[in-house]
């Protein structure tokens, strides 16, 4: 599918070009007090991208983006996984894509990184009622698929998030059932929106967001986009998912963001954009429904929530 | 606010908290065990002199009970002013609103363990006087619920009583949280001594009593509220647990 949508932002959109510029200054000034052992800010590299498919709403403030993270591999607190990610070794990284495909293969990290990468700005919306706005740096999925050959088999997607509990802390503790699993129609999959994310406003991923790459699909809840992933597989039955399996009832395989389908403990109608005060309407696939409704043509959403 | 009865004691007149100058002496004779001797009775009122050298306990001064009570005052505003200087300083985090929520949530359902813990420790450590902060901790411990709900209303909802209705009729969380609420109002009308004795204390207690419905509403509130790590609400319901226990362990044993 052709998204037929000019972004209409311009560089100054996400930070003042000279700021920007600076930016080294800024983290040399930290440097110079002390501070640049203090995880993400040594560890973020640049990189480099072009313009892509994006909002023209304001981007969440960066530290918002990096201090607020439900990523329950460091802790099921929200501030938890700015503490604790540092931990997390991101080099050596492979990423193995197998399953129903004629060319499987294990990525390297660096070499990932070095594809065409742009900067698509998108809205992200959680399952608890906030939402952000976040410059993403990626790549679509479609291309790490298409790289592998998948059969006709493959209709579904599975990933898989990293399992390694001496640097992932929150996994000694079953509060889900670890690895962490997410799963995508393939169609789904090989949308354009699909992105695999590496960076950031810029630069590589900080640990929180899920570094070094992770999945962003905009018109589902925060929680279909999984973290830090190892391991992506194209198989022939709907996978089982993390939080589906912790609550069904709650957590359904679409995850669609839908104002219409509201979840046990919080309704959907609404959210709080991080930074705002007034709650806003919740849009329907989160505003992507132009794209993304298509794909769920004939089916009733409010069962397959 | 439990049901144990706020010692209206013989002389309603004097208003405000039980000081140095309406409490009795400290802790009751060793022969004598100190749940009786925190029962409001006026046989307890009297020094007992068949209790022998036991009870030569000093009567505490009252600039140090006022100290005390200062301190247990602090105590409890601490949060809130904590709370408050954060937010004035833009350091809530990302979510400033949810924090807040959750902080005064969290604060008053401590502060109502905590007055739930005070019979059974003054029982405990031989402490009757203890039983003066109760009131203190269940009024601040409204206040801290209140605040709570009133930023949820007023700051998360914007006043949108139509969603606040279907907030409460769909989420079975916010359905117990506000029922907690509602039953707690009647509880803080009604804690000042005036009201003691115009119901009568055997009503009063009758009343009070819903305490013990009222906290494990909280407790179930919080445990609802939980995506997935339940350990937080289980350590509260752990300790309302014990502070039951405790009671109805008491009861049988009588």
């Amino acid at each position: 599918m052709l998204i037929r949508h000019r972004p209409d932002l311009t560089d100054n959109d996400v930070t003042d070009r000279g700021l920007y510029l600076r930016r080294r200054e800024f983290i040399a000034g930290a440097a110079g007090l002390g501070l640049a052992g203090l995880g993400g800010v040594a560890s973020a590299a640049p990189l480099a991208f072009t313009k892509g498919f994006s909002t023209t709403e304001k981007p969440t403030p960066k530290n918002d983006i990096t201090s607020y993270n439900n990523f329950y591999e460091f802790g099921v607190d929200k501030g938890d996984p700015a503490q604790n990610a540092g931990k997390l070794k991101t080099r050596p990284w492979t990423v193995r894509v197998d399953g129903a495909c004629e060319a499987p293969r294990t990525f390297d990290i660096d070499e990932l990184i070095k594809n065409k990468l742009e900067e698509r700005i998108y809205r992200l919306r959680c399952v608890e009622g906030w939402s952000m706005v976040i410059p993403w740096v990626g790549f679509p999925l479609k291309d790490l698929i298409a790289a592998v050959k998948p059969t006709s088999k493959a209709r579904f997607v599975a990933f898989e998030t990293l399992m390694r509990p001496s640097e992932m802390t929150g996994q000694r503790w079953d509060v889900l059932q670890w690895p962490y699993r997410e799963g995508l129609r393939i169609d789904e999959a090989v949308h354009p929106l699909t992105l695999i994310a590496v960076g950031l406003y810029g630069e590589t991923l900080p640990n929180q967001n899920g570094a070094p790459l992770r999945l962003v699909v905009p018109w589902k809840y925060g929680f279909k986009s999984i973290k830090s992933i190892t391991r992506i597989s194209l198989v022939e039955r709907q996978p089982p998912t993390a939080w589906n399996l912790s609550a069904p009832r709650e957590y359904g395989f679409y995850s669609n963001v839908n104002p219409a389908v509201d979840h046990p403990r919080w309704s959907q109608a609404t959210e709080r954009r991080i930074g705002e005060f007034r709650r806003r309407d919740t849009l329907a696939f989160n505003g992507y429904g132009e794209w993304v409704a298509d794909l769920y043509r004939g089916m009733d959403l409010k069962r397959n929530f | 606010m439990t049901n144990e009865v706020e010692h209206p004691r013989s002389s309603p007149v004097k208003r405000g908290r039980w000081r140095a100058a309406d409490t009795q002496r400290d802790g009751g004779g060793e022969g004598q065990s100190a749940a009786r001797a925190a029962a409001p009775s006026t046989a307890s009122r009297s020094p007992s002199p068949a209790r022998g050298g036991g009870a030569r306990r000093k009567r505490p001064s009252k600039t140090r009970d006022n100290l005390v009570y200062a301190a247990v005052w602090l105590a409890c505003a601490a949060p809130l002013v904590w709370l408050a200087f954060r937010a004035f300083t833009g350091d809530l985090g990302a979510n400033p609103i949810e924090t807040l929520i959750r902080q005064l949530g969290v604060w008053g359902m401590r502060l109502l363990l905590v007055g739930l813990a005070i019979t059974p420790a003054a029982v405990i450590l031989r402490k009757p006087r203890l039983l003066r902060f109760r009131r203190t901790i269940g009024l601040f411990a409204f206040a801290y619920v209140s605040l709570h709900l009133l930023s949820y209303i007023g700051v998360d909802l914007y006043f949108d009583f139509g969603q606040l209705w279907k907030d409460i009729l769909k989420r079975p969380f916010i359905t117990l949280g506000m029922a907690a609420f509602v039953l707690l109002v009647p509880l803080a009308v009604t804690s000042t001594n005036g009201w003691v004795i115009r119901m009568g204390r055997a009503a009063w207690s009758r009343l009070h009593w819903l305490i013990y419905v009222i906290v494990p509403l909280g407790v179930a509130h919080y445990y609802l509220l939980v995506k997935a790590d339940h350990r937080p609400p289980l350590v509260y319901a752990g300790i309302l647990a014990v502070l039951l226990g405790w009671r109805v362990w008491r009861k049988v044993a009588k």
